[in-house]
């Protein structure tokens, strides 16, 4: 009997499986089964007939590229092979990015003892050294990609790929930090929706007059939430320290400077908004950024890879943006950066090593830059590209286009525990009651040790 | 099926009337109190699903808003996940997965679990201590050498990958301590009969005791095909790509750096739950009262 | 030669354990010894392999565990206290409502299936659910705490509550398995031992105390080890729910092994994630080998 059950569910279930299988996936690229790899390379395969005769002669040299999945990113990226692959016929790009974001290093950490992986790989800028050490990536060749070329054609955060004097990655596209602000809020409390708050101190009354409670004092509308662990912390780190006449860390960053007067100062003017002025909170609402998204937050410190969220999830929003608010008149923004390395993997064949760098050198270049742009809503990396007018005027992204030259890009060596420290500042802050400059001398003392056991070792 | 349905219906009540002689007159106040607590756990437990299901009714701009029913109650999502790329890929990868760990799992725990009850041999506490001990590492530490050995085995390509994907859960530790212990209440007279009647041993494991620890098997089959069905961080690291990718992997698909579907993940969610409530109430029926006993007595 | 019935006995079983044990020894223990050897190695996860460092990351670890504010101290802490309120709330829930369940006679099936739907439910599902359920101000737990008056808590977004909120899901996901489980090791009681306690006028509490408790010793040792161990192992959820999945908040909620994958994947640190794994290992096969020894029971039927 038992046995019978089985089968009959089985059978049920496999025939379910067959039909939904066989119904047709309307995005699904080619259709074959046997082959997923020769699949994702898909656009080599269409292009084939003219290049038959050259890649007779020539032996056809296959590289492999990884990225995380990201829709845009993935479709900009295939527009990019398709493109090399028309000028470079003697190289096919496999491009696996069917790899979530959240385990993308986990893939990576099991493909190196298997001997496998990429040739060409993007990686967050923040993880480049621990790639480094590891040996993982190796120097970009410095005839093709001189460090000079970097200061001078890229933003200047750009320079926290350099490292031990060398080169080791370049991006295609960078982001920064700018103020989100909803309109209809900002005209419910009575100030002018056209006019967001260009000061920290701006910032401050603006948020207080935004903010709104019911009876019971539960908050409908929250003025400003601080949370650390979305871009708050970078906020603090690269933008308020220096605006408060600070400086974050050393100039080499093997020191933590930000528990100086200035950097407490600015912490205290973070957290009195959770604290004193008590304009919103991370906790209500599921974070800041779904509560700005839900209409109920007026002022939001985000990045530009929020414009997309914002246009799938709360596309009837009336927000505006502008660039981060002044202070002393210093203006500063944290700019962070997807970046693209070539691996050991590559270096081991000079033949392979040859057309990763053919391929890095196509896809970092300005019209590169200027088509990622325009599929994935990123800022180009290249400052001609940046500085071109249509896009400092864009309503959107034109805040962020302009942060482009004064935005500082932190150098990780371990981008989650140097934010962890900070996000249990504020906790300790708002938690567990403790004195502002006490939790950041905490925050501080422990950053500084994960920069000495990084640092130690050299 | 029909007549097979009727017989177990029949024995079930004659059943029933045999083990439950004080219960046959109605409802007492015990079963009262039992019908109430178990209803309001039952709320408790559901709850969750409902708002699962409610969720994946939702358009997406109102999934920033707080309201536990949907205002516009769409099909979207489901069109949406339905039309995603492989879904239907996803849908049948899993239940492969799933089908060759479970009947693996079934056969080879069963009778690991019986030896190491019924057996008397040198070295069976260790042998059963290093089976536990398998169980006393997380994953996440294994997967490294795995990929490792799957390369070199060649099951991380093509249709090997399915058994890549199943290969560490096709014995599992757990399953095998389940058994054991479900074998005690297996009488040793019983088999020793069957022995001195000449009956091999295997025969005696398959048609004897095996029979007598169906709801343990049941109970067995259910949580393996549902770990097997949930299991996350290896089919992501052992598959090529999308094309063998198991259902949780690709629900990954719908969470990215700075945004979550989650509208999508709950209506993925929901689909993919569907084929467990399936298996489980096949299964469960497998435990019911008395059945144990029947045996005995036949 | 003749095998005496001993000896056949011996042989049969080495037969059918022979799969097994090789599947254990190539694919289990294996990768575990190789995960053992790094734990004495400065490995980064991105090399093919690094110096060995000898005690060097064991070493850490015990200076961590003297460090207040240290995440794996409060890792080590925190599993503990996951085990001591989770694995007692799933065993008692669990027999409580397999006994009731096996008391009715109606919609049984309908109960089971309730009881079961948390237990088919995709981990990221069941994350999502819950952070809006215990949502403060707009979730709804706490409307209807409102409703009724009463405060409005905190639950995951308060180092003091975060813990137990977390707990209370696991259990609410796992107590399908303990109830399907008790269920099956109920059916395994013979009728009889009722029927003849019953004519010696015992009551209720006597049957369940001498009958149905010792019948289901095997049950109950198979379920106290399982769950310790999956309480000890507890990853997923965290990961899930608490904020950022990095443990939080203030580290109340980390675990053992949510340090092992963090230091491994996030800080590339497997060697120090290795010996993570190591003294988990040692410390659950503690447990279970003291466990098996004190709850087995050799019932006389």
């Amino acid at each position: 009997m038992l046995h019978r059950r089985l089968w009959m569910v089985l059978a049920v279930l496999l025939t379910a499986a067959l039909v939904l299988a066989a119904c047709p996936a309307p995005a699904a690229p080619g259709g074959q089964e046997a082959a997923p790899e020769a699949q994702e390379a898909a656009p080599a395969q269409e292009t084939a007939p003219e290049e038959e005769a050259p890649a007779a002669e020539e032996e056809v040299i296959e590289i492999e590229y990884w990225q995380y999945n990201f829709e845009a990113r993935v479709k900009a990226m295939d527009k990019l092979i398709e493109m090399f692959q028309a000028e470079n016929p003697n190289i096919r790009v496999i491009h696996n990015a069917d790899i979530p974001y959240a385990e993308f290093r986990d893939k990576i950490a099991a493909s190196v003892p298997a001997g496998v992986g990429p040739d060409v790989v993007t990686l967050f800028y923040g993880w480049q050294v621990a790639w480094i050490d590891a040996g993982y990536l190796v120097p970009l060749p410095e005839d093709e990609f001189p460090i000079r070329m970097v200061e001078e054609q890229f933003s200047p955060m750009v320079r926290a790929s350099i490292w031990d004097g060398k080169l080791w990655t370049l991006p295609t596209a960078v982001r920064t930090l700018a103020l989100f602000y909803n309109k209809d809020l900002m005209a419910q409390a009575g100030l002018d929706p056209e006019s967001p708050p260009r000061t920290l101190d701006e910032l401050r009354e603006m948020a207080v007059q935004c903010t709104q409670r019911d009876d019971q004092g539960n908050f409908l509308v929250q003025g400003f939430v601080v949370e650390p662990a979305a871009q708050d912390h970078h906020w603090f780190r690269e933008v308020l320290v220096r605006q408060f006449g600070g400086q974050p860390y050393s100039d080499d960053y093997r020191q933590v400077m930000y528990n100086s007067d200035a950097g407490k100062e600015a912490w205290r003017y973070l957290v009195s908004f959770r604290t004193e002025l008590e304009t919103g909170d991370k906790d209500l609402f599921d974070g800041s950024t779904n509560a700005f998204l839900a209409g109920k937050v007026c002022f939001h410190v985000d990045g530009s890879f929020r414009l997309g969220t914002i246009a799938n999830k709360a596309p009837d929003l009336n927000f505006g943006v502008a660039e981060l608010p002044e202070y002393n008149g210093i203006k500063s923004t944290f700019g962070s950066y997807w970046t693209h390395g070539i691996t050991k993997k590559a270096a081991a064949d000079p033949k392979r090593m040859e057309a990763a760098v053919k391929f890095l050198k196509f896809i970092t270049s300005p019209e590169a830059g200027a088509l990622w742009v325009r599929e994935v809503g990123e800022l180009p990396a290249q400052i001609e590209a940046g500085s071109d007018p249509e896009l400092l005027a864009d309503p959107k992204l034109g805040a962020f286009a302009r942060g482009l030259e004064y935005a500082h890009a932190t150098f990780f060596v371990d981008e989650s525990k140097q934010r962890q420290v900070l996000i249990d500042a504020f906790d300790n802050v708002v938690l567990a009651e403790m004195d502002p400059d006490e939790a950041l001398e905490i925050a501080a003392e422990e950053e500084q040790a994960v920069l000495d056991e990084f640092w130690g070792d050299r | 099926m029909a007549v097979e349905t009727r017989v177990e219906r029949t024995l079930e009540l004659a059943d029933r009337v045999v083990s439950a002689p004080g219960r046959g007159r109605g409802l007492t106040w015990s079963s009262a109190l039992a019908y109430v607590l178990l209803s309001l756990g039952a709320v408790a437990m559901v709850t969750p699903f409902i708002w699962m299901l409610l969720t994946s009714l939702k358009p997406p701009p109102e999934m920033v808003q707080f309201s536990f029913l949907p205002q516009n109650p769409t099909l979207e999502n489901y069109v949406r996940v339905l039309q995603t790329a492989n879904f239907g890929r996803w849908y049948l990868n899993s239940i492969i997965v799933a089908i060759i760990s479970t009947t693996s799992v079934v056969f080879f725990d069963a009778l690991a679990g019986y030896t190491l009850n019924k057996f008397r041999f040198p070295g069976k506490e260790l042998i059963f201590i290093g089976m536990l001990g398998t169980l006393m590492v997380p994953t996440e530490m294994l997967i490294i050498p795995w990929y490792t050995m799957s390369v070199q085995w060649g099951w991380h390509q093509g249709l090997a990958q399915y058994w890549g994907i199943a290969f560490p859960g096709v014995i599992t530790a757990a399953g095998i301590f389940l058994m054991r212990q479900f074998f005690d209440g297996v009488p040793n007279e019983l088999l020793d009969a069957a022995r001195i009647d000449g009956m091999s041993e295997f025969g005696i494991w398959w048609s004897i005791a095996l029979p007598l620890v169906r709801p343990a098997i049941a109970a067995l089959a259910i949580f393996n095909f549902i770990g097997n069905w949930n299991a996350y961080i290896w089919p992501l690291i052992i598959a090529s790509g999308r094309e063998y990718y198991t259902l949780p992997v690709g629900l990954s698909f719908f969470r990215g750096e700075s945004t979550t579907e989650w509208e999508k993940i709950m209506t993925a969610a929901s689909l993919a739950s569907v084929p467990l409530l399936t298996v489980f109430l096949v299964f469960q029926r497998q435990i019911i009262k008395g059945i144990a006993l029947t045996g005995l007595k036949g | 030669m003749r095998l005496t019935l001993h000896q056949r006995q011996v042989l049969w079983a080495y037969i059918f354990l022979a799969i097994p044990v090789l599947f254990f020894v190539v694919i289990r223990w294996y990768p575990t010894l190789l995960a053992f050897n790094i734990s004495f190695r400065d490995w980064n996860v991105f090399e093919a392999s690094g110096p060995w460092v000898g005690l060097e990351h064991y070493r850490q670890i015990g200076e961590e565990l003297f460090k207040p504010r240290s995440a794996v101290r409060a890792a080590f802490w925190n599993t503990i206290r996951y085990v001591v309120y989770g694995v007692p709330s799933q065993l008692v829930l669990g027999l409580a409502i397999a006994l009731m369940m096996n008391h009715i006679r109606r919609f049984v099936t309908l109960y089971r299936v309730a009881y079961f739907a948390p237990y088919v439910t995709s981990a990221v599902a069941v994350a999502f659910v819950w952070n809006w359920l215990y949502q403060p101000q707009t979730g709804l737990i706490n409307q209807v705490l409102s409703a009724l008056g009463l405060p409005n808590q905190p639950f995951t977004k308060s180092p003091q509550q975060a813990l137990q909120s977390i707990t209370a899901v696991a259990v609410w996901q796992n107590l399908g398995f303990a109830v399907i489980i008790f269920l099956a090791g109920l059916q395994q009681i013979p009728e009889m031992y009722y029927e003849a306690a019953r004519i010696d006028g015992a009551t209720p509490w006597q049957l369940f105390r001498h009958i149905t408790l010792p019948l289901l010793n095997p049950v109950i040792v198979y379920l106290t080890v399982l769950g310790t161990i999956s309480y000890l192992r507890m990853f997923a959820l965290v990961q899930n729910m608490s904020p950022q999945g990095t443990g939080g908040p203030l580290k109340s909620t980390t675990t053992v092994v949510l340090e092992v994958y963090r230091e491994g994947f996030s800080s590339y640190n497997m060697g120090f994630a290795a010996a993570l794994t190591v003294i988990l290992f040692l410390l659950i096969l503690l447990i279970t080998i003291v466990q098996l020894r004190f709850l087995s029971q050799r019932v006389e039927y």
